[in-house]
């Protein structure tokens, strides 16, 4: 599904050249469910990124579904993000001038469909989180959990096969924390949804297939 | 998507109520200025209802003698046109008249200013003038100095409170006069048809104007049609060069027949007046140059606005590009926001200049003004609108669809 080979990212200013990845080589199966742990600053965040062709690797090769992607125009790469993968990032990242409903057909904006469908599908997808009754609240009338738990609709509208999550649960207490893990858990069995996960705590990474860590930029076993 | 797009992009300019407010105020008072000048403009040069063949018909009044030490510059004489613009190939009619100028007479003990006109018949024949009363002067009145005048509604208001005036009898630069006729007020900044009272030039207390190459005439030529026109401005042009010219130092005159507009242009310090050929892209040039850099000032301060807007929500455009929006796509969102918000600009403009164009009717500043925004100038308005929008908003937008999808969620550009 994901196949990240030889990755290296490197970010230079002026002065500093500083290595954010080096030498990763991943695969992540189809339906795999996966986190990425490791302290902050070791990479994890970039790895997911390039993973979710939001940056360029410096070297090595990723491939999506087979695909590789070398250089892709703009609108190949946001045809691919759109259709294959979504997001969940730790800081929700709604729009706060947009409904709970609005937001979450964001991601069916940029494909052809009828107003209709759009906002069916919306409906559907907070219907899977639980949040079918706040769908004309705005952002900010809802708790952290409930933003996150729109952000995972917004994630999922668009039946992406791939679901990439920074620190989902990283800005939630506890109890939350648990309902989200709860709805990624059921997304990936239910659906077969591929899902890699960067977080901190080893509870929460617990619950999914497979670790991976990441030191300094670099894999450990 | 459209929906989306404009939903959204009412609630960030009602979120943000000080930047639209700065945004509307630039927008509308830039609008503001150029369309009241433009109907101004319009008003003045544009196709009025006394002039309805302004496309075939040329101007000809402004002149300039000159010679190595000495410029006159006034209009033509009498003498210049009645000898020289007769018979020219090419024309349909001429018509003499003169300037406008202030007469006063009394009435009861009051005094009664009228801005009076002396013309000859074809004057009436080349613009048509409503009628409320009576007739214009004929030829006959013309050719026998008949004391006659035609008048306007607001002289009519005036001598006569508003009564019927045919047959009666007014006082006029020191002479009495029957009225023939009574017209609708013509505006003031309509030059050429504008007056109060207009006599037969006939009826002028001396001859002495029939001798004088400058002075305070006019001369309109109706062309055939407007293959014509070119070929009536030469012909003057070449006649003008065997005009006699009065022995103190003149060598040479310039008065050509043109159109209003470039007659006008002719008058501007950027005209090179003893060029008889047309002065009309030197006028634009300096119109478009001054229009564009009082575009150019909001324009730049509306890029500013835009781009610390834009750039404010990084987030959500990272959040966009995340979820599958193409920079284009995210380009075309943004422009929508702005032309949507440079169209409420451009509409309160237009009520902003309705009522100031009402106001300086209302002031009495133009005397007999009428201003109205008429469809052209509307139109002309909002494309203005449009563009406006579109270049204070494409930079900006350009800029935040490159922003990096993993910069721009951290917030923009560091």
């Amino acid at each position: 599904m994901i196949q990240l080979k030889d990755i290296e990212k490197v970010y230079r200013t002026d002065r500093i050249e500083t290595v954010a990845l080096a030498d990763v080589n991943l695969t992540v199966g189809e339906g795999e469910f996966v986190s990425i742990m490791g302290p902050s600053g070791c990479g994890k965040s970039t790895l997911l990124n390039l993973m979710g062709l939001l940056d360029e690797p410096t070297r090595g090769t990723i491939q999506i579904n087979g695909s590789p992607i070398a250089r892709y125009a703009d609108r190949t790469l946001a045809a691919m993000r759109n259709k294959e993968i979504g997001f969940v990032f730790q800081v929700f990242h709604l729009v706060s001038d947009l409904s709970v409903l609005d937001n979450v057909q964001i991601p069916l904006l940029y494909r052809r469909m009828s107003n209709g469908e759009r906002r069916k599908r919306a409906e559907e997808a907070l219907d899977r989180v639980g949040l079918s009754a706040r769908i004309h609240h705005f952002p900010s009338q809802l708790s952290g959990g409930q933003q996150q738990r729109v952000a995972i609709a917004r994630a999922i509208v668009g039946r992406p096969r791939i679901l990439l999550a920074d620190e989902p649960t990283g800005n939630l207490d506890s109890q939350m924390g648990d309902e989200i893990m709860a709805i990624l858990g059921t997304l990936n069995r239910e659906d077969k949804t591929t899902i890699v996960m960067v977080t901190h705590d080893q509870q929460k990474a617990a619950q999914t297939e497979r670790i991976v860590r990441l030191f300094d930029g670099r894999q450990v076993n | 998507m459209l929906t989306h797009y404009l939903v959204l992009a009412v609630k960030v300019l009602l979120r943000r109520k000080f930047f639209t407010f700065i945004s509307l105020f630039g927008i509308s008072f830039t609008l503001l200025v150029l369309t009241v000048v433009a109907a101004l403009f319009d008003h003045s040069f544009g196709p009025g209802a006394e002039e309805p063949r302004q496309d075939r018909t040329l101007y000809a009044g402004r002149a300039i003698m000159y010679g190595p030490h000495n410029t006159w510059s006034s209009n033509g004489g009498f003498k210049l046109f009645d000898r020289y613009a007769r018979d020219l190939p090419g024309v349909e009619r001429l018509a003499l008249y003169q300037n406008s100028h202030t007469v006063h007479s009394y009435l009861d003990g009051r005094k009664v200013s009228s801005g009076l006109k002396r013309t000859d018949d074809e004057y009436w024949r080349i613009l048509e003038f409503e009628f409320l009363e009576g007739v214009p002067f004929g030829t006959a009145d013309v050719a026998e100095a008949r004391f006659v005048a035609v008048i306007n509604r607001a002289t009519r208001q005036r001598i006569f409170d508003g009564r019927n005036a045919l047959g009666q009898t007014l006082e006029a630069d020191g002479q009495r006069f029957r009225v023939v006729g009574v017209v609708e007020d013509v505006s003031e900044m309509r030059s050429v048809p504008f007056a109060d009272i207009w006599l037969p030039y006939t009826t002028a207390k001396t001859d002495g104007y029939k001798r004088e190459i400058m002075g305070d005439w006019n001369a309109i030529a109706l062309a055939r049609d407007q293959a014509a026109m070119a070929g009536i401005h030469d012909e003057f042009n070449s006649r003008l060069l065997r005009v006699e010219l009065p022995q103190d130092g003149y060598q040479a005159i310039v008065a050509p027949f043109e159109t209003q507009f470039a007659g006008f242009a002719r008058l501007m310090p950027t005209a090179d007046h003893k060029d008889p050929e047309s002065q009309v892209w030197r006028m634009v040039a300096l119109l478009l140059s001054l229009a564009l850099l009082f575009i150019l000032i909001p324009t730049v301060n509306l890029v500013n606005i835009n781009i610390s807007r834009i750039m404010e929500r990084a987030s959500e455009i990272g959040v966009r590009k995340a979820f599958g929006a193409p920079s284009r796509t995210l380009v075309g969102q943004f422009l929508v926001e702005n032309i949507l918000l440079t169209i409420i600009g451009g509409a309160l403009g237009f009520v902003l200049s309705i009522l100031v164009l009402r106001g300086l009717v209302q002031s009495g500043l133009f005397t007999y003004a009428h201003f109205t925004i008429n469809l052209r100038v509307f139109a002309y308005g909002m494309a203005l609108a449009v563009v406006f929008g579109l270049i204070s908003g494409v930079y900006p937008a350009w800029r935040m669809s490159r922003l990096n999808p993993v910069q721009a969620l951290k917030g923009g550009p560091r």
